[in-house]
């Protein structure tokens, strides 16, 4: 007789149980950007929101920044790396294939319990981790995830480029993701529409290096007027979706936390989704540039810390990016 | 089917609504970026508007084409 496996089930629910970020400490003005490209710091502003944003030093690599931002999160959640079943990473700026960041980090933090992962997936990488880490709290295949976006999109930036030179900054987010009894984290609404593949991407792969070593270093590029639109307008449906799918409308919203890409396309955002004027939305852009897959954590961390938002209130989380890939969902915050 | 002035009345009214501009500068031939302040980013947010109101279809490689408003009006006379 063929036996039979067992599956038993996890938590519940899960909930994040503590967020904590790490800026680093260059700041770079839009002057300092300006001598370098043709542009002002009216103009970045207007186009943007950005006012400055954070660079890192040499020594604030991307392990570096997570290890601090995890650092915070875990403290936060008053939990200890031992208990940890899984940190994944969510990142572009891990410029190794092998062996990944989150393994690095994982050892460093002390999580010896812990499966270790990276993930790609752009500028939504964080509501994709997110996502993750519910599936694997729920399913038992980890009792606590720590879920990190970090960047450091300093090194895929090209400082001649007049159209990318302002946007993107470094740092790290990290968060808790454990057991609740309760739902924390709504069902993700995500997706994928590879037909934009080259809306926003690396110059070349590191591999054309090795025919041509003159080509120097890859950088990241945007079709700007195209990722706006994209942004801008066929997000919405995805954020009524994560809305609809937890059972929330716009109203009951304590906050709205979208990818920090362009002060422009937030705007364009809260017009379109008829987001209700009494709902604080983040704008941590203007102070850190546009750091991907850590964005959101971070800018959920500022609005807690400055009392934007409440702790325990309800946000709407939609991350979108290169791929064109994106993901959206509601949760309560830590 | 819309005429010329139906359709610049209308741009005026989105040009208004989404960036501010009183509908009256709004003229054929006036440019965009030039005259209107109008930047590139808006400029996506005029045409999504558009494409609702006079049921056109502007793709983002023809949005570059459209300097003065007068191109954005026959755009939308030859496409509708």
């Amino acid at each position: 007789m063929t036996a039979a496996i067992q599956s038993p089930a996890g938590a519940p629910h899960a909930r994040i149980l503590g967020v904590g970020g790490y800026r680093p400490s260059r700041v770079v003005t839009n002057e300092q950007i300006c001598r370098v490209i043709d542009s002002t710091d009216e103009w970045i502003r207007t186009r943007t929101g950005i006012e400055e944003r954070r660079w890192s030093t040499a020594e604030e690599t991307v392990g570096v920044m997570s290890i601090a931002a995890a650092g915070k999160a875990l403290a936060a959640a008053g939990i200890e790396p031992e208990r940890l079943g899984c940190v994944l990473i969510s990142t572009v700026t891990h410029l190794a294939q092998t062996p990944s960041l989150a393994a690095d980090v994982a050892n460093q933090l002390g999580a010896i319990n812990a499966a270790a992962f990276d993930i790609s997936a752009a500028c939504a990488g964080f509501c994709h981790g997110l996502a993750l880490g519910q599936d694997m709290v729920r399913s038992g295949s980890a009792e606590y995830v720590l879920v990190i976006g970090v960047e450091r999109l300093s090194d895929l930036t090209d400082m001649n480029d007049r159209s990318t030179a302002f946007i993107f900054g470094d740092g790290a987010g990290a968060a808790v993701v454990g057991p609740s009894q309760t739902p924390g984290i709504g069902p993700v609404a995500w997706g994928a529409d590879g037909a934009q593949l080259d809306a926003i991407g690396q110059t070349f792969s590191w591999d054309a290096l090795r025919e041509q070593p003159d080509l120097g270093f890859p950088a990241l590029r945007m079709s700007g007027q195209q990722v706006f639109r994209w942004a801008s307008y066929q997000m919405v449906p995805v954020a009524k979706r994560a809305l609809e799918r937890a059972g929330i409308t716009a109203e009951d919203l304590d906050a709205f936390i979208p990818h920090q890409a362009n002060m422009r396309i937030t705007d364009a955002m809260i017009k379109a989704l008829k987001l209700p004027e009494h709902v604080p939305v983040a704008r941590d852009i203007a102070k850190t540039g546009n750091t991907s897959a850590a964005s959101i954590p971070l800018a959920m961390e500022r609005m807690l810390e400055e009392g934007e938002a409440p702790h325990g209130g309800v946000a709407l989380l939609i991350g979108f990016g290169a791929g064109l890939v994106y993901a959206a969902q509601v949760v309560v915050l830590p | 089917m819309a005429t010329q002035e139906e359709v610049l009345a209308g741009l005026a009214e989105i040009v208004n609504e989404v960036a501010g501009i009183e509908e009256s500068e709004v003229q054929l031939d006036k440019s965009f970026t030039a005259d209107l302040d109008v930047d590139s980013l808006t400029m996506v947010e005029v045409v999504v508007a558009a494409e609702e109101k006079f049921d056109v279809k502007i793709p983002d490689d023809e949005v570059k084409n459209l300097n003065t408003v007068g191109d954005a009006v026959n755009f939308i006379l030859t496409h509708s």
